[in-house]
């Protein structure tokens, strides 16, 4: 988990699709910077991909943050939204859980492409997803 | 024409080279358009060059997977060119092996091919 | 005088950086971590000198307030020389003890000389032994880092060039690639052949790659599902593999384990996958009339 003082790096708001394409190449130049190695990077940046169009797409948007922790270098990135909640949390990380538009392998596809994957959501209270890499 | 791709017709092949980073409503905008250009350009194949795309997410797999399904309903035959190592290797691990769509090497396979198989 | 600078300190190094530096050298080897097997005289001296000049021109500019912070800009040098130092020093095989004394041992020489400069003033004295102690140990503490973070990246590039001996991918003919896959196929090794399989596609605009599992010990269904995927990922990338050295015991494990490999070209030999291979890309072996047999 990202501790509560944590000062991220770089936000991102997303209230529509275009900040999906923004949270990506905001994410991939970070790692760019850090000298992330081809196949980290293009894992971790389709699983940011994935979480932000839940939060856009489900969630009603939200924020994306991205945090950097040294030694050992990893990144973390964390997805807010505002919307409806998940009420199946589990469910909705099995492969072909069908989504409007993500063909249900969304999350739980990014949580394998990922080291860490945390999700916590509330009915009504909206949903935040952690994912982490080692770089 | 849209942001994401421009479409070239040759031989009675629509090519097209899909663009970075592109957003949701382009890819679908694109899906769009080529499937109308398939009927009015009376094509036979169309080439997608995905060699710019840095990565492929479910979203945009699932948009390749249906252009696929989609041309050939329309008569024509689709290859997904130029995927780079990193991004096939992270479509396989989420699930999305793209099993309905033909893939070649590159523009120049792909045209081989459909040369093969008469289409083009 | 402010009980917070470190004003005492600052001055000794001013004034006395030359003797400082000699019982530094001398208390390393008092402790027993000169290791003149490992560094000549010259280059001990050298190490010290540069990482005392680094520490006395960072303790000059860097704030005093608070907890030591080793990221701040005004360390940059001292962080520049330490990772130097300790690249020098753990690449010739000193340990991490030796490497946290080593940088402690800067104690024993500032603290006499505090000792003796603020003899009629304790609690200038306390001050400054307690502030200067934070910083050395700060010091010792990220050389400690930078230490395991070395050993690390050098445990990293001796596992990458096993890992490159171990998966070699051959061109046995223009456009066909083979990878012999040997022993056992984990998660971690499945993704770096699959990594390199896929690189050397591009590189060589290989269009038929041959992966050969004769020589891999067990079939489960683990190594099933990382043969499978690399064979997806192959012909996402617009080439055709064929899985070749399947023995007639594997191929019964794989069918009791209902290992499906679907539209996946199999042959039972290297050669019957390298004539079929052959066949892909046009060629065809045949044998000369002249020396044929029957």
């Amino acid at each position: 988990m990202i501790g509560a003082d944590a000062c991220p790096v770089l936000t991102v708001p997303l209230r529509d699709e275009r900040d999906i394409a923004a949270a990506r190449s905001a994410v991939s130049r970070e790692l760019d910077k850090r000298g992330a190695r081809a196949l980290r990077k293009v894992r971790f940046v389709t699983a940011v991909s994935e979480i932000v169009r839940n939060a856009v797409d489900h969630g009603g948007g939200g924020e994306m943050s991205v945090f950097v922790k040294e030694r050992p270098l990893e990144i973390w990135v964390r997805c807010t939204d505002t919307g409806p909640g998940i009420a199946d949390i589990d469910e909705a990380l099995q492969d072909g859980f069908s989504t409007a538009r993500s063909m249900g392998k969304g999350l739980g596809g990014a949580k394998r492409l990922v080291d860490s994957f945390e999700i916590t959501s509330r009915v009504g209270g909206g949903t935040t997803v952690e994912i982490s890499a080692a770089l | 024409m849209t942001d994401a791709a421009s479409i070239y017709h040759v031989e009675n092949v629509l090519l097209v080279a899909i663009r970075d980073n592109i957003t949701d409503t382009d890819i679908i905008t694109l899906q769009e358009e080529l499937s109308h250009r398939i009927v009015s350009d009376g094509a036979r194949g169309v080439v997608i060059d995905i060699s710019a795309l840095e990565i492929v997410d479910t979203f945009v797999g699932r948009i390749l997977a249906q252009l696929s399904s989609i041309a050939r309903l329309l008569a024509a035959e689709t290859y997904i060119v130029g995927m780079r190592p990193a991004v096939a290797m992270t479509l396989v691990e989420l699930g999305m092996d793209l099993s309905g769509s033909r893939t070649a090497l590159s523009l120049s396979h792909a045209l081989r091919s459909l040369r093969a198989s008469r289409l083009a | 005088m402010s009980i917070t600078s470190l004003e005492e300190v600052l001055k000794i190094l001013r004034e006395d950086f030359d003797d400082i530096l000699q019982q530094w050298l001398e208390t390393q080897r008092e402790e027993g971590i000169r290791r003149p097997d490992l560094f000549s005289d010259s280059e001990s001296y050298r190490q010290a000198k540069n990482l005392l000049t680094a520490f006395a021109s960072g303790m000059t500019s860097a704030s005093q307030e608070g907890r030591p912070n080793l990221d701040d800009p005004s360390w940059a040098d001292l962080r520049a020389v330490l990772e130097e130092i300790t690249h020098e020093r753990v690449e010739r095989g000193v340990s991490a003890g030796e490497m946290a004394t080593f940088v402690l041992a800067l104690k024993t020489p500032l603290f006499m000389r505090l000792r003796n400069n603020l003899k009629d003033s304790p609690d200038a004295l306390v001050s400054e032994i307690s502030r200067l102690s934070r910083m050395i140990d700060a010091f010792a503490m990220r050389t400690n880092e930078v230490f395991i973070e070395e050993r690390e990246q050098i445990i990293q590039r001796q596992r990458d060039e096993m890992m490159e001996l171990s998966t070699p991918v051959v061109q046995l003919w223009e456009r066909i690639l083979t990878i012999p896959l040997i022993g056992t196929l984990d998660s971690v090794r499945a993704q770096e052949v699959m990594e390199n399989l896929l690189n050397s596609i591009v590189e060589h605009r290989a269009e038929v790659v041959i992966v050969d599992i004769t020589g891999v010990r067990v079939v489960d269904t683990q190594v099933a599902q990382h043969l499978l995927r690399t064979a997806a990922a192959v012909r996402l990338m617009g080439a055709e593999s064929i899985i070749s050295g399947i023995s007639p015991k594997i191929a019964q494990t794989m069918v009791e384990l209902g290992v499906d490999v679907g539209e996946i070209t199999t042959r039972p030999t290297i050669r019957a996958a390298l004539a079929l291979a052959m066949n892909r890309v046009g060629f065809e072996i045949r044998a000369n009339k002249e020396s044929a047999r029957d």
